[in-house]
């Protein structure tokens, strides 16, 4: 008994930590409508702050908890309100969740840049002092009283707001309307800021007061406890922050009583309890009440912001698409070209990478371009595939390519196994579930030998097909090329085909696609499975072309975090856009790191912090900049094509309708 | 022949009847008006009628058949239509794409299978169809624009010719004329009679605008707090001094 209080009690400090980040979620997400998934990322710059100027530099603990908690986080705050959220108050829910997703990819890296990626051990606590006994065994020490203070103060003062002061009821009314609150006399920006403020304190303080739990800081430690909070923040339904407190503490000590009492080599102690944050997000967002049915935050004025933008189809004469696909097609070539006649072997070794993470990166054209869904799990199914083709050769001697078909088949089954239940969510909280069942994967699946084909992963050969032997680089980029295309033509012809129409139409609206016949749910469960079962074959293909699956450097859950952000930031409805994510992600930091002067590492975080913050620019083109980009250029050649043309009576009209679709005049 | 039959159907919200014990019945090619203040259930019964709410008790058949648990889209793939009151448009879409989605939807088995076997684009028949009602809508002009550039009232007759596309035996239109002006509400009246004569279509209205029930309704039913207060020959239920009181707000 006393052995179960124990641990019960040194749970509750850390569940304290969840919840006050968990408080911040609940709180950002109340009054401006955002699910801040960079909220880990804003805890890491807080915990470094910290650590940098009181371990490295010796200030005085006080000192360094003022500039990292009390300055620090609040200054984040207001810096994010003002550039960022302030301009996305009435941006769709998934907009603000890819900018926050955005944020968590830059963040992280911007502080490595800076605080440097040597490990920063042994984080020192608020309080240097030595144990403070309760009675007996149950000990707690000052830090961890400090924990629990500070919690206990931040739930009681926030209920406070709410229920008591002005401030409270117009963060409220901000969220349901930011227009129609201004309207009433409220500068609705004013109280945007202080919420961001006070939410980015409590990451900031949550930061600080978990550091000393772990070994050192290290932002992977941060995400767990971001997981961790979401979980808890689920468990409150996003709304109530007393439910939120109680989340937090029983995640915490539920954590610490599996520590306690499975045995520390069993599976399920390793499985088991550093999953629990995972599998109790991804439960709960399936299971609890309340969360099932999300009322989506609709602005009653929202009907005086401009129209989205319209299909490029609209203003798109067939020679000018001619034209565009010809020139892309040729330029394929031409770098096709390039590469097997002047690159060195590394270069070419990395562009074949690139074209295969272009295949991966089709699969995101069928489920966010045309089903309207951000999958944050597609690393998870490229792995599936890769795992399952690299042991049906191993165990069966199976023909490679064969394989890697299989292995495509059992991500879709897979695919559409997380699909049935998840797809009744929608919007952000799928998005959230995935995000859980690829960190569940990362954890509990990979590790087990059936999945993953045991501690040292079976090699996977390259194909031999009619005596062409792919062993050798060239060829096999050849090969990887031709099976571009093959996928490439196989998303063109579900996107042109029925099923891309039934999907579009379920995009604009659910309510009238079902009214003229289309069943949504198979439509929906079909998208997500085939966007793995694509995901799972380039998967496989790159573990052939590596000889290995390369779990940690290809597909762990960061990778398809990078992949979503990057491929919506350039346009997850075209191909063509998807292609040119897949091989930048892989060439862009080698291409820095071959034309100036800076390190590998420091490349390959430039390379995602500008991917990361280029996501920012999804709520202004949530067609993608490519997109943006052609559309705006084929306005100016129809401007040009009909400069001839002044008395032809429509077109003033294309004119119109040519705007319309670039979104201009807003 | 009765095609439709909804029998005693109930709705509570939170405690609140919405709906108790409506019945009402559409026979084939009939067009039939349901009106009531607002307020009064009437959406809230079509959205019963059509799958989008689950009734509490009661049943609906559709051609004799019980619909009463089935979903929305099997409903109308056994040949129901429907318009919505706040217009759901297909955003991103042109005018002609909304009639081609409902045309596939209508003709289209496995769409996948269909999209491998490269038959998933529009055939020219389909196409044709497209091109037959949007001169019918006199949206032939607009055929190629997208669906943000137009007006309200010609993106009614857009979901209304979407509805149509389907070749439904029965279209429920929900307050088709709100946002109308009188040109373009007699273009719909044109429409809809035009839809009567050609394909047999039966029409069950929800209006406000008692000028176009009276001109195209052959029976009414009157809504009013959930419950039925009258039904019968249009001519008749109007002159219903009950109707007037609370429907119109005159006293007789």
């Amino acid at each position: 008994m006393s052995d179960f209080l124990g641990y019960a009690i040194t749970g509750i400090p850390i569940g304290c930590v969840f919840a006050l980040m968990a408080i911040g979620i609940v709180l950002t997400y109340k009054t401006s409508g955002v699910f801040n998934l960079a909220f880990g990322a804003q805890a890491f710059v807080s915990a470094a702050i910290y650590y940098d100027t009181v371990a490295r530099h010796d200030w005085p603990p006080v000192l360094g908890f003022v500039v990292a908690v009390l300055i620090g986080g609040p200054l984040l705050g207001l810096l994010l309100n003002q550039l960022l959220y302030r301009h996305l108050r009435t941006a769709p829910a998934i907009a603000k969740l890819v900018t926050s997703l955005g944020l968590l990819v830059a963040i992280p890296q911007v502080v490595k840049l800076w605080f440097g990626t040597s490990p920063a051990y042994s984080p020192p606590g608020l309080i240097r002092s030595d144990r403070l006994f309760l009675s007996g065994e149950l000990t707690l020490n000052v830090n961890e009283v400090t924990t629990i203070a500070a919690t206990i103060i931040v739930v009681v003062g926030l209920s406070v707001l709410f229920r008591k002061t002005n401030l409270g009821l117009q963060m409220r009314a901000v969220v349901e309307s930011p227009r129609m609150t201004e309207l009433n006399g409220v500068n609705a920006n004013r109280v945007g800021a202080v919420s961001w403020m006070l939410s980015s304190l409590f990451a900031a303080l949550a930061g600080v007061l978990l550091a000393p739990l772990f070994a050192q800081v290290s932002e992977l430690n941060f995400f767990t406890l971001l997981v961790a909070a979401l979980a808890a923040a689920a468990f409150g339904r996003l709304s109530s922050i007393p439910l939120t407190l109680v989340g937090g503490l029983l995640l915490g000590v539920l954590g610490q009583l599996f520590a306690g009492y499975l045995p520390q080599n069993s599976v399920l102690a390793q499985g088991l309890r550093p999953s629990l944050p995972f599998a109790a997000l991804f439960l709960l967002l399936l299971f609890w009440p309340g969360l099932r049915q999300p009322r989506e935050i609709s602005d009653p004025l929202a009907g005086v912001d401009p129209p989205p933008p319209a299909p490029p189809a609209a203003i798109r004469t067939r020679g000018l698409t001619l034209f565009t696909r010809a020139f892309a097609i040729g330029f394929i070539g031409v770098v096709s070209l390039l590469t097997l006649t002047t690159l060195n072997d590394y270069w070419v070794v990395l562009v074949t990478k690139g074209v295969i993470m272009a295949t991966i990166f089709l699969s995101f054209v069928i489920i966010t371009g045309l089903g309207g869904q951000v999958s944050l799990c597609q690393a998870s199914f490229a792995a599936v595939g890769a795992f399952a083709a690299g042991q049906l050769v191993a165990n069966s001697g199976m023909s490679i390519l064969l394989a890697m078909v299989i292995g495509a088949a059992i991500a879709a089954v897979v695919g559409a196994f997380l699909a049935l239940p998840a797809l009744r969510l929608g919007g952000i909280y799928l998005a959230l579930a995935t995000l859980a069942f690829a960190l569940m994967f990362e954890t509990v699946l990979r590790p087990l030998d059936w999945v993953s084909g045991g501690t040292r992963p079976p090699r996977v050969p390259r194909p031999t097909i009619g005596g062409i032997d792919f062993s050798d680089d060239k060829n096999f980029f050849l090969l990887a090329l031709v099976l571009l295309a093959l996928v490439a033509l196989f998303v063109l012809v579900l996107k042109r085909g029925t099923t891309g129409r039934f999907l579009d139409a379920l995009r604009g609206s659910e309510t009238a696609a079902s009214s003229i016949g289309i069943n949504p749910f198979a439509a929906k469960v079909v998208a997500f499975s085939i966007s793995a079962g694509i995901a799972g074959f380039g998967g496989a293909l790159l573990a052939s072309f590596e000889g290995r699956v390369f779990y940690e450097a290809n597909m762990t859950y960061f990778f398809g975090l990078v992949w979503v952000v990057l491929v919506v930031t350039l346009g997850a409805r075209s191909i063509q856009a998807a292609i040119t994510a897949g091989v930048s992600f892989v060439v862009f930091a080698p291409l820095l790191t071959e034309i100036t002067p800076l390190s590998q590492t420091t490349a390959q975080a430039l390379a995602f912090i500008l991917f990361g913050l280029g996501a920012l620019t999804y709520a202004r083109h949530p067609e993608g900049i490519i997109e943006a980009q052609t559309r705006r250029s084929l306005l100016k050649i129809t401007r040009w094509l009909d400069r001839g043309d002044e008395g032809r009576p429509d077109q003033e009209q294309r004119e119109r309708d040519a705007r319309v679709a670039v979104g201009a005049g807003r | 022949m009765t095609l439709l039959d909804a029998h005693e159907v109930s709705k509570r919200f939170a405690g609140i009847a919405a709906l108790s014990g409506v019945s009402l019945e559409v026979g084939a090619g009939e067009f039939v008006g349901l009106i009531g203040p607002n307020g009064a259930g009437k959406t809230t019964f079509f959205n019963c009628l059509y799958g989008f709410l689950k009734p509490d008790a009661g049943r609906v058949l559709f051609d004799d058949r019980d619909v009463t648990r089935l979903p929305t889209y099997r409903r109308a793939r056994l040949g129901l239509a429907r318009t919505f009151q706040r217009t759901e448009l297909f955003a991103g879409m042109t005018v002609r794409d909304h009639l081609l989605v409902a045309e596939h939807a209508r003709t289209s088995g496995v769409t996948l299978w269909r999209d491998f076997a490269l038959r998933g684009r529009d055939s020219d028949e389909q196409r044709q169809s497209a091109d037959e009602m949007l001169s019918l809508l006199g949206l032939a002009d607009d055929a190629d624009r997208p669906i943000e550039s137009l007006s309200l009232g010609r993106t009614r007759l857009v979901e209304l010719g979407r509805a149509l596309m389907s070749r439904p035996r029965l279209l429920f239109l929900d307050e088709p004329s709100s946002g109308l002006d009188r040109t373009e509400t007699d273009e719909m009246a044109r429409v809809l009679t035009d839809a009567q004569r050609e394909h047999g279509t039966a029409v069950l209205l929800i209006e406000h605008d008692i000028d176009l029930v009276q001109k195209v309704t052959a029976r009414l039913y009157v809504l009013d707090y959930g419950k039925l207060i009258a039904s019968g020959e249009t001519t008749t239920v109007m002159d219903d001094p009950e109707v007037r009181h609370a429907y119109l707000g005159v006293t007789a």
